[in-house]
């Protein structure tokens, strides 16, 4: 007879567990793919296109081959397999085609002994070109035809008219996700043809589908790794480096690294999508919307990446969270001659949330009715139907509580200018406290969660039991995000052991778990996990005809009748699971379906002092209420909410990556760029609306990316608010302030 | 030219290029890794060590110039087993996601509370300024200041 008492589960769902990889990452000992080595390995560097368009006449790398130190230099011509790449269509060259379609397109790639040797190689490759106009308006590409989706909503009656009319127009600048490890990647060659990558990646499998293609190889030939990364936020969406290095790898026989730097990000990976937008909304005395009418040209640079998706976003969510019965949307992404867009942080509700929530605070003055009492008659509940695609809310969906939420808390309780060390201008002492003045603004964002369109959006996950704990087995990436976390207390409370640890498998071990992307993985991975993990206890407890299981084992009427390690021997248990959401449909030709498997929204509130003779804008605090299904972490879903706080707000105010009249980018270093500081960030306070939803584990929702989406447009209706200005475009510079139209 | 370091309380020599910076002499050739680079221009902050008592970017200092200097890593600060108490407050606080910035905000604030046992909040944000991390937001970083301003 057993005398042990049963072990009591720590660090389950809902509790502020500390992420495993926390301890190396403070230390400095977690590997990074900056911090891979291998024996032998040369050093990679990339020769780019300093154009935005033009045709290479001439290219000429006999001199950087002939260096000493030297092993190869690919160019398109040496691309083995499909030249092009691309998730959704494959249209951009793995290498410059010949064509060059957007500023730092990449040309060809030096393997050299050392990062100089390959760096001053790369600079003696000869590349003549003759300059070609390049196309650098989104109007522009439209009168061209060159739109990679046009997607269009008609739902209700265009002759619908209402009491008021808003029109707006609205810009917003192109934004980097900036994360802050750049790409770098090492690929090894497997001595049989064969070679194991490890990349920048959010979606390995997607990685290895494309890779395979490109290189000509078959699929066991290339295995995709996972290591560490410096954040994503869709940066790591579309391939980079990584087909390079590969090849570089295949060819010299030899391991290749490369590491880019911050010129080269920049350049390389695909960027938030630049927006213009029209709107024209309607409604009663009352408030209500009748009718929404918009025209949305997004510039998705010079190929397709994500583009497709982003737009049906945009479009999908061109209203917000409100009803409106009659809605007209033409929403298109084109082809320019900048850069590459793709996926950011939001994916194409960030532009629409800011023309849509911009326009409901002018329809609200117009209207004299308070803006929030405005949002609330028109507030988006279960059992609406979504303006733009009709399809009806079946999970729970907050609106009007996160809108109360947020505006309950209480404003910040100094006067403005009462903190010399908090004006505007900050310790370049240039705004009298007396010229601060203070404006407060709210908005409300929607986002759908994982894929949407039809897609067949599923994620793989093992669970094993082992002699003393479990393995969760997954392809799925952490970022940074915290997932890894996620999944171990998700695992905890299903399997009821607390050893559990999470194995990252190469794309030969298992299959895709989808991407990291969408705010998807605590539901698909955390799934899929969810779902492993009890058939595990299932089978443990089957095994040994018990009826609870803990670190110690199968337990029966409160006696332990197997050990972990004897339930090892006698298994193993490993179940594998591939957990599917429910079903979303693509959109009629109307837009019209159920695209969507769920949604999520969150309000934000704004509070900013602004020296409008300067045009200087610090930002006071920033308050959000956000719907979150379930908390599975109180800590790591703070850090998400205030980390996706400092990327909205970056846009509202300082962030854009500026393009010349060429197409060029002006500002591709972190002097030039700027990113939010600790100076800049003001304090959070966040209130999370728990109202489980039905297929996420726990009840909980993908939450990582709306706290980026509505607090754009609410930091710049903070600034109208102070200043009276119209503030169309984003970032708002100084110069809107001073001299923008009233 | 050959260098001669001491790091984290180690004597170190390395024969380094005149392009070699002291970022690039501790990653690639001392092998600490610990210590990242995500501009090379002295505009995030994730390159910090401790040099002669100063917080500097490695990533500026040229590794010829730094012969003779005494260098303090994050691997010098704490290990897995003894952590700093700020690495402590990392964690514990959820400062850390990504972890690129990681490094070089926990070199500048465990320098900070060497130099200030103190600090105010405003302190610790102006001692920080020059750190950029792109994930959290800053908010549980000055949370964990502060706790291991406590602990200490
Ligand atoms: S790498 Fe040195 S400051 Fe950025
Ligand atoms: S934790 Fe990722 S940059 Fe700071």
């Amino acid at each position: 007879m057993s005398v042990e008492t049963r072990h009591r589960i720590r660090g389950g769902v809902g509790e502020s567990v500390t992420r495993p990889d926390g301890v190396p990452k403070v230390c400095g000992a977690f590997q990074y793919l900056d911090d891979l080595r291998a024996d032998g390995m040369l050093w990679a560097a990339t020769r780019r296109a300093t154009v935005a368009r033009g045709r290479i006449v001439a290219l000429d790398v006999g001199t950087a081959s002939a260096m000493p130190g030297v092993h190869d230099v690919i160019t398109f011509a040496d691309v083995p397999g499909r030249p092009y790449q691309g998730q959704i269509v494959p249209d951009q060259p793995v290498l410059c085609d010949g064509e060059i379609r957007h500023w730092g397109e990449a040309i060809a790639v030096v393997a050299a002994d050392d990062p100089e040797t390959a760096r001053l190689a790369a600079e003696a490759i000869t590349v003549d070109v003759e300059e070609l106009e390049p196309v650098v308006d989104v109007e522009r590409a439209l009168e061209l035809g060159d739109v990679f989706r046009h997607f269009p909503v008609r739902r209700g009656d265009p002759e619908a008219r209402g009491d008021v009319v808003v029109e707006g127009f609205y810009e917003m600048g192109t934004q980097d996700q900036a994360p802050l490890g750049t790409e770098a990647g090492l690929a090894v060659p497997d001595g049989h043809g064969g070679v194991d990558l490890w990349g920048p990646s959010q979606w390995t499998h997607v990685d290895h589908e494309q890779l395979v293609a490109c290189l000509g190889l078959r699929p066991e030939e290339l295995r995709v790794h996972i290591s560490g990364l410096g954040g994503a936020f869709g940066a790591r969406e579309d391939l980079t480096l990584q087909t390079h290095i590969a090849l570089l790898a295949l060819r010299t026989g030899r391991p290749v690294k490369q590491h880019y730097d911050r010129a080269d990000s920049f350049a390389a990976h695909v960027k938030r999508h630049a927006a213009r937008m029209w709107y024209r909304h309607e409604a009663d005395r009352d408030g209500r919307l009748v009718k929404v009418e918009a025209r949305m040209i997004l510039d998705g640079g010079a190929y397709q990446m994500t583009s497709q998706a982003v737009i049906a976003n945009a479009a999908t969510f061109a209203v917000g969270p409100y009803r409106c019965p009659n809605t007209f949307v033409d929403a298109y992404v084109v082809r320019t001659n900048h850069p590459p867009a793709g996926a950011m942080r939001g994916f194409g509700t960030n532009q629409a949330c800011f023309a849509a929530e911009s326009q409901m605070d002018r329809l609200a003055a117009e209207l004299g009715i308070d803006p929030l009492e405005l949002r609330l008659r028109n507030a988006l509940e279960p059992g609406d139907a979504l303006a733009t695609t009709g399809q009806v809310v079946t999970e729970p969906l907050p609106t009007s509580e996160v809108i109360r939420s947020v505006a309950a808390l209480p404003l910040p309780d100094d006067e403005p200018g009462d903190d010399p060390l908090r004006l505007p201008g900050g310790t370049g002492l240039t705004t009298p406290p007396d010229r601060v003045v203070r404006g407060v603004g709210y908005a409300v964002g929607i986002k759908n969660l994982a894929f949407s369109e039809g897609f067949d959006d599923y994620a793989e996950a093992r669970v094993t039991l082992t002699a003393d704990g479990a393995e969760v087995h997954t392809a799925a990436i952490e970022v940074g995000q915290g997932m890894v976390t996620v999944l171990i207390q998700i695992a905890r409370s299903a399997l009821g052991i607390e050893n559990v640890e999470v194995v990252f498998d190469d794309t030969s071990k298992i299959g895709s778990a989808g991407s990291s992307s969408a705010s998807r993985q605590t539901q698909m991975a955390g799934g899929a996990v969810l779902r492993a993990a009890e058939a595990a206890r299932s089978a443990a407890l089957a095994l040994a005809g018990g009826d609870d299981l803990d670190d110690l084992g199968v337990w029966r009427d409160g006696e332990l009748v197997m050990t972990l390690a004897e339930l090892a021997e006698r298994g193993p248990i490993s179940e594998w699971v591939r957990f599917r959401h429910p079903e979303t449909e693509e959109p009629d030709e109307n837009g019209q379906g159920r695209l969507h498997v769920d949604f999520s929204v969150a309000a934000h509130r704004a509070v900013v002092d602004v020296d409008p003779e300067l045009g200087l804008v610090r930002v006071v605090q920033i308050d959000i209420a956000q719907d979150v299904g379930r908390v599975i972490n109180p800590v790591q879903l703070r850090g998400q909410i205030e980390g996706g706080i400092a990327q909205g707000m970056g846009w509202a105010i300082m962030e854009e990556l500026v393009f010349r009249d060429d197409g060029t980018v002006a500002n591709p270093t972190f002097t030039d760029y700027l990113l939010p500081t600790i100076l800049d960030m003001p304090p959070v306070e966040a209130v999370l609306v728990e109202q489980p939803g039905t297929w996420g584990p726990f009840g909980a929702k993908g939450m990582a990316e709306l706290p980026t989406v509505s607090v754009t447009p609410a930091v710049v209706a903070a600034i109208r608010d102070a200043t009276g200005k119209a503030l169309r475009r984003v970032p708002v510079r100084p110069e809107d302030i001073v001299f923008g139209d009233g | 030219m050959i260098v001669q370091l001491t790091v984290n309380g180690e004597d170190r020599h390395a024969e380094v290029a005149g392009w070699e910076s002291l970022l690039w002499v501790l990653r690639e050739q001392l092998g600490l890794t610990g210590t990242k680079g995500a501009c090379e221009q002295g505009e995030c902050g994730s390159c910090s060590v401790i040099l002669d008592g100063e917080v500097v970017c490695s990533c500026l200092v040229m590794a010829a110039d730094a012969d003779g200097a005494d260098v303090t890593t994050v691997e010098g600060l704490g290990t897995p087993e003894d952590l700093h108490p700020v690495q402590e407050a990392f964690v514990a606080e959820g400062a850390v996601q990504c972890g690129y910035c990681t490094p070089g905000l926990v070199v500048a604030a465990a320098h900070l509370l060497e130099t200030n046992r103190r600090p105010e909040p405003d302190q610790i944000r102006e001692a920080l300024s020059g750190n950029l991390c792109r994930c959290t937001g800053y908010g549980a970083v000055l949370r964990a200041i502060e706790a291991a301003r406590e602990a200490m």
